[in-house]
């Protein structure tokens, strides 16, 4: 995006022309202002996330479709899920979407330290976050809630506590749609760690100011929208069976 | 290729074929009015209006309101018209008549599987009689298919996993095309047959002439016994399903307070997972069937149960053991044998689609 | 004319370097690298220009060969499986790498920002990641296309294309996966640019149509095409890992599938469809050299088409197995889509009315497509009567409606504003006999095509077929014989344009005598393309002088 130009943006500007201007600015060749291309970057973004929500809602309709029609068979996969990690994983990156929005604030205020300190607490905690997946996934495995990988028909006929008699093929669908959805959601967290790093990069050589500070605000736009994402995963997929707290493991 | 033999229009060989030309030969005219004066204005004017001189002026018309809101608002009128039409011509094939014979189809890669009622089976071919409607239930083996007669002008996607109807009333003896029109692969060009409509006599002979094992509902007791059905669905004390006689078309109430009709579907379920719909006061113990009965079998087991009427349920064979999922006598004795299945009231829902 | 605005504050933004005369975005430097590594939307209009005309004739031969096997009934030129994977690379190619991309990344590139009065798009960055992110996607489907081919068709029904097909159904989703974020980005970058970076002056209500249209399938574009990602994914994973989303076996519902992809491929016929009529509302009123008639209208259709374009994606499906209601609202939602298209055909012509009518290159071409389109408009209405639907649908039929629609219309469409701008592009004029004689050439050869196709679908001939039932031989060898002239009529511009480059009469600023910000910059514009900071004080389409009664 635009306001990735940093140094040496207005040399681009006139590939060939002989005219430089000296210094470093952040007004982009083509923008009129410095308020219009922060109106922009802005803009760009919230749209960016409208073709997110249209992404992750085809996906989440298709899964309402079959949560709708096997009701029985995904409140009893969805009773396997790990809810303890889930819940975990809840907090950590709702706390992450609190240290990203200091990190904004602290890049408007010019406190690079503080900037510093929350990003690379975002970082970590995004870390915690993907970590803890994995290590669920991995339990997922041993558990064999992996249709295709790891899984067994025979545990799946009779599931107290459910609505009626379970069909093993029914919550594979489940489970396949549980990776789907989780997984598309991991990868737009790798994707945020990735620019989150370079946000500390940008940060370290001093290039977040409050002059200049859409980089931070754009990427906690992003950030956000990927924690509400899961926000809506939690409940439609480990909240729609019963969890008792006797099944909760790590 | 003499050009005598080009036809330009599909032949009239069904009701339905009637309905649909009018209301196609009703859209030919709108829309061909529209066309023509559409195409009229847009000649007229560039050659009234062509550029005579450079320096020609044009008078300043941004627009006229009225105008257009006169030409946004009128098609309305045509199309809801033309709407109106169309859905009348596509409710009336979607709803078959009650007690139109039923034959049915499986659609595999590549081709077109038939069975008669009277059991009698055709590939890629489908006899019936002139001047009485016949009603189709479909499914597919595989991937989706269509089925498509065009001199009927009636078409219905076949799906894997699902019954779908359609129906026709054939008005013209004659041999028309059959054509799968989704795509399905390799053949699906191949994928093609003959609707042959004959008089009714003719088409008698031609049913008594089919080497028949039997009507599908013979066939259909034969596999009831086969695959023991017949263990739990005895309708006697020591039933421990529900009595099937009379069953079809009726409305039964669910373990879960739900209310079904006993249809087509209803049943294929109920044979492949059994228990997705148990009925009130039964416990689902029945096996699955699926992978031992393939969609021909269920159509016959289907043709079976519909044609079940009091006492006619068969009795157990001793020779035949007990198929390999059937439970033992349940712990705690046999339930309460039951003489009927439950109904509900049709809570003003016909028991016929 | 109109009294000058009161501007007041004209925003500071960076003075424009020094420019050389004659500088313009193509001689301000040369070689490879300036043309890769550009960030010019102009430079980037070009190179899609390349890439979308290369892949034009790409899925233009498979259709050849599909029309020369079609000559015969019984299929001798080519055997089933070839035929199916040649018109599943003609559909794919045609939809995915030419009809969607090319009015908006060829003209809307080059254009947007010139009617806008900036100097470049909102995301110059992200425009040229467009064009490598559409290029890598075509090259990766290419090769899967033409390295064993697919034979799903460009529709991947499942569950034929999740478990029975055998051919490249998973590098050509990748494929076309990967050039769907380029659409993105193109719609990101359009609608960001008409919000944020008017000229001063430039109030929406004074916007080209062109721009409208190009904001109207910009809103499509960010938001039909995450759909077709994710239809894709579920179909690739089942694909890869067997498991059953669509699989009836499994408890998936095949129909499924289809709401998925049709919920972003009708959407996607009026991002073909919307540009293309942006750019016949700038042509009409150029050579009548009269304002447009009811621009308001023509806005709010636009907008219209695109709302209601999202609702009505099961008339796919009328035969599919919906229940009867459902179809009933769609077959009524269709019928609502129609009356914008229709309000659009009809300002047109009122636009002639009175006007000064000159029967250049441009005007031909478009001229051709609201004849070919109001054809193929008005036989969607046979296809939202559910009671012909069911008889038509999959047969020749539909391929002749979209056919009138995305080739007599939107490569019409396309067609005539490649030869309006072109001229503005590069700075030169093309032979005018060659090219009214394309027109001309292109119109014929496209009734004698697509005509017959009508008549055939009626009669019954299904879709996808590689052979048929002989009756049919005649009205298939009338096809094919038009499709040879239409051909002509496709290759004759590739020769007469690029001569143009050579040995073309230079242009001029506005050789047309157009409005527009575009024409008060020089032919071929520069780099920045305004020397300074256009102010807008008039609607865009004060060609007619004088007042008259009879208005509003």
């Amino acid at each position: 995006m635009s306001t990735n130009e940093s140094v040496g943006a207005a040399s681009r500007a006139a590939p060939a022309g002989p005219a430089r201007h000296a210094g470093p600015t952040i007004l982009a060749h083509h923008f009129a202002s410095l308020e219009q291309q922060r109106e922009t970057a802005t803009f760009g973004m919230w749209m960016f996330l409208a073709t997110e929500v249209l992404i992750f809602g085809a996906v989440f309709t298709c899964y309402a479709v079959y949560r709708l029609r096997y009701a029985a068979d995904f409140e009893a996969a969805s009773a396997r899920l790990n809810i303890l990690i889930g819940s975990i994983n809840t907090i950590v990156l709702l706390s992450s979407s609190l240290t990203m929005a200091l990190s904004v604030h602290a890049t408007r205020v010019g406190r690079r330290q503080m900037l510093l300190t929350c990003l690379l607490l975002t970082i970590l905690l995004g870390g915690m976050f993907l970590g803890f997946k994995v290590v669920e996934y991995y339990k997922d495995y041993v558990e064999n809630l992996v249709p295709g990988l790891a899984f067994d028909p025979s545990e799946w006929t009779k599931v107290e506590g459910t609505e009626g008699p379970v069909h093993p093929q029914r919550v594979q669908l489940m489970l396949v749609f549980y990776y789907i959805m989780t997984g598309l959601h991991a990868a737009h967290m790798i994707v945020g760690m990735g620019l989150l790093i370079w946000l500390v990069v940008e940060a370290r050589k001093g290039l977040l100011t409050p002059v200049r500070y859409m980089p931070v605000e754009v990427i906690g736009l992003y950030w956000h929208f990927v924690d509400i994402v899961w926000i809506f995963l939690l409940p439609l997929l480990y909240l729609t069976g019963t969890h008792h707290v006797t099944d909760l493991h790590f | 290729m003499m050009f005598a033999e080009v036809p330009l229009f599909p032949e009239q060989a069904s009701t339905t074929a009637q309905h649909v030309d009018a209301l196609f030969f009703f859209l030919c005219a709108v829309c061909g009015t529209m066309a023509v004066l559409i195409a009229g204005l847009v000649l007229f004017f560039a050659f009234k209006y062509h550029r005579r001189a450079e320096d020609e002026r044009t008078p300043r018309i941004e627009g006229n309101n009225k105008l257009e809101w006169f030409w946004t608002i009128s098609p309305l009128f045509v199309f809801f018209i033309m709407f109106i039409w169309g859905a009348s011509v596509y409710t009336s094939v979607a709803l078959p008549p009650p007690d139109a014979p039923e034959i049915f189809v499986v659609g595999k890669q590549w081709m077109w599987k038939i069975q008669h009622p009277g059991g009698q089976r055709e590939i890629n071919e489908l006899h019936i009689p002139v001047d009485q409607p016949v009603k189709l239930t479909l499914t597919s083996e595989d991937v989706i298919h269509d089925f498509s007669v065009p001199a009927f002008r009636t078409k219905i996607d076949v799906i894997p996993g699902r019954y779908v109807q359609t129906w026709f009333h054939p008005t013209k003896v004659g041999r028309y095309h059959l054509f799968c029109a989704q795509y399905c692969g390799t053949s699906h060009a191949n994928m093609v047959g003959t609707v042959i409509v004959m008089e009714r006599e003719e088409f008698r002979n031609w049913l008594g002439s089919q080497a028949a094992t039997g009507s599908l509902a013979d066939q259909g007791r034969q596999l009831f016994l086969k695959f023991q059905c017949v263990t739990c669905h005895s309708a006697n004390a020591e039933a421990r399903a529900p009595v099937l006689e009379g069953l079809y078309g009726r409305t039964v109430t669910l373990n879960n307070g739900r209310a079904v009709v006993a249809d087509d579907a209803y049943l294929r379920e109920s044979i492949l997972y059994p228990e997705a719909k148990v009925v009130q006061g039964w416990e689902p113990i029945m096996p699955t069937f699926k992978g031992q009965a393939n969609e021909e079998e269920l159509i016959k087991l289907l043709a079976f149960i519909k044609s079940l009427k009091p006492g006619q349920t068969p009795v157990r064979n001793e020779e035949a053991s007990p198929p390999l999922d059937a439970p033992k006598v349940p712990p705690g004795g046999n339930p309460k044998p039951r003489q009927a299945v439950p109904t509900s009231p049709s809570q003003g829902k016909s028991s016929q689609p | 004319m109109s009294s000058a605005i009161t501007t007041g504050f004209i925003p500071q933004a960076k003075p424009r370097p020094p420019r050389a005369p004659g500088e313009n975005y193509l001689n301000v430097a040369f070689g490879v690298r300036s043309w890769l590594f550009t960030t010019d939307h102009k430079r980037i209009a070009i190179l899609y220009l390349v890439t979308v005309t290369i892949l034009f004739f790409i899925g233009g031969a498979a259709a050849t060969v599909i029309r020369l096997n079609l000559m015969t009934p019984t299929g001798d030129l080519v055997p089933a499986d070839t035929y199916n994977k040649l018109f599943s690379a003609h559909g794919i190619i045609m939809v995915w790498f030419f009809l969607v991309p090319v009015v908006p990344t060829v003209l809307g590139n080059f254009l947007v920002p010139m009617m806008i009065g900036a100097r470049d798009l909102a995301f110059p960055k992200i425009n040229l990641l467009s064009w490598y992110v559409f290029t890598i996607g075509a090259i990766i489907t290419l090769w899967a296309l033409l390295a064993g081919g697919v034979d799903t068709g460009w529709t991947f029904y499942t569950p034929f294309s999740s478990k029975y097909a055998r051919t490249n159904v998973l590098p050509t989703m990748i494929g076309i996966f990967i050039s769907g974020f380029s659409s993105i980005m193109t719609g990101l970058n359009f609608v960001a640019t008409m919000h944020t970076m008017r000229a001063p002056g430039l109030i929406w209500w004074r916007m080209p149509l062109f721009l409208w249209a190009h904001y109207a399938a910009s809103v499509i574009l960010i938001l039909a095409t995450p759909v077709l990602a994710m239809a894709l994914i579920l179909v690739g994973v089942e694909r890869a890992w067997g498991i059953g989303i669509f699989d009836p076996e499994l408890g998936g519902d095949p129909v499924l599938f289809q709401h998925l992809f049709w919920f972003y491929s009708h959407p996607v016929v009026y991002i073909m469809l919307l540009p293309a009529m942006g750019i016949v509302s700038e042509i009409v009123t150029c050579f009548s050299r009269k304002h447009i008639f009811g621009y308001v209208f023509i806005v709010w259709s636009s907008i219209g088409i695109a709302v209601l374009g999202f609702l009505v994606w099961a008339h796919h499906m009328f035969v599919a197995g919906q229940s009867v209601y459902s179809a009933m609202i769609f077959s009524a939602l269709s019928y609502m889509v129609a009356v914008p298209s229709a309000v659009k055909v009809f300002n047109w012509t009122a636009t002639l009315y009175k006007g000064s009518i000159a029967f250049e290159t441009p005007m031909l071409f478009a001229l051709g497509f609201i004849a070919l389109f109001t054809m193929g408009g008005l036989t969607g209405l046979f296809l939202a009567a559910l009671g012909v639907d069911m008889h038509v649908h999959d047969t020749y039929f539909i391929i002749a409606h979209f056919h009138f629609i995305m080739v007599g219309g939107a490569v019409m469409g396309y067609m005539a504003g490649l030869h309006y701008w072109w001229p503005k592009m590069t700075g030169r004029m093309y032979s005018d006999f060659l090219s009214k004689l394309a027109a001309l050439i292109v119109f014929v050869g496209f009734i004698l095509t697509f005509l017959p196709q009508f008549v055939l679908g009626y009669l019954g001939m299904p879709r996808r077929y590689h052979v048929y039932p002989p009756e049919f031989q005649v009205l298939n060898v009338m096809s094919s014989a038009g499709a040879s002239i239409l051909a002509v009529g496709y290759v004759l511009p590739l020769f007469y344009l690029f001569w143009s480059l050579y040995a073309g009469k230079p242009s001029g600023p506005n050789p047309w005598g157009a409005t527009g910000l575009e024409w008060q910059t020089p032919s071929p514009p520069p780099t920045h393309n305004f020397d300074e900071t256009p102010i807008v004080t008039t609607g865009p389409y004060e060609y007619s002088m004088e007042e008259s009664a009879g208005v509003h």
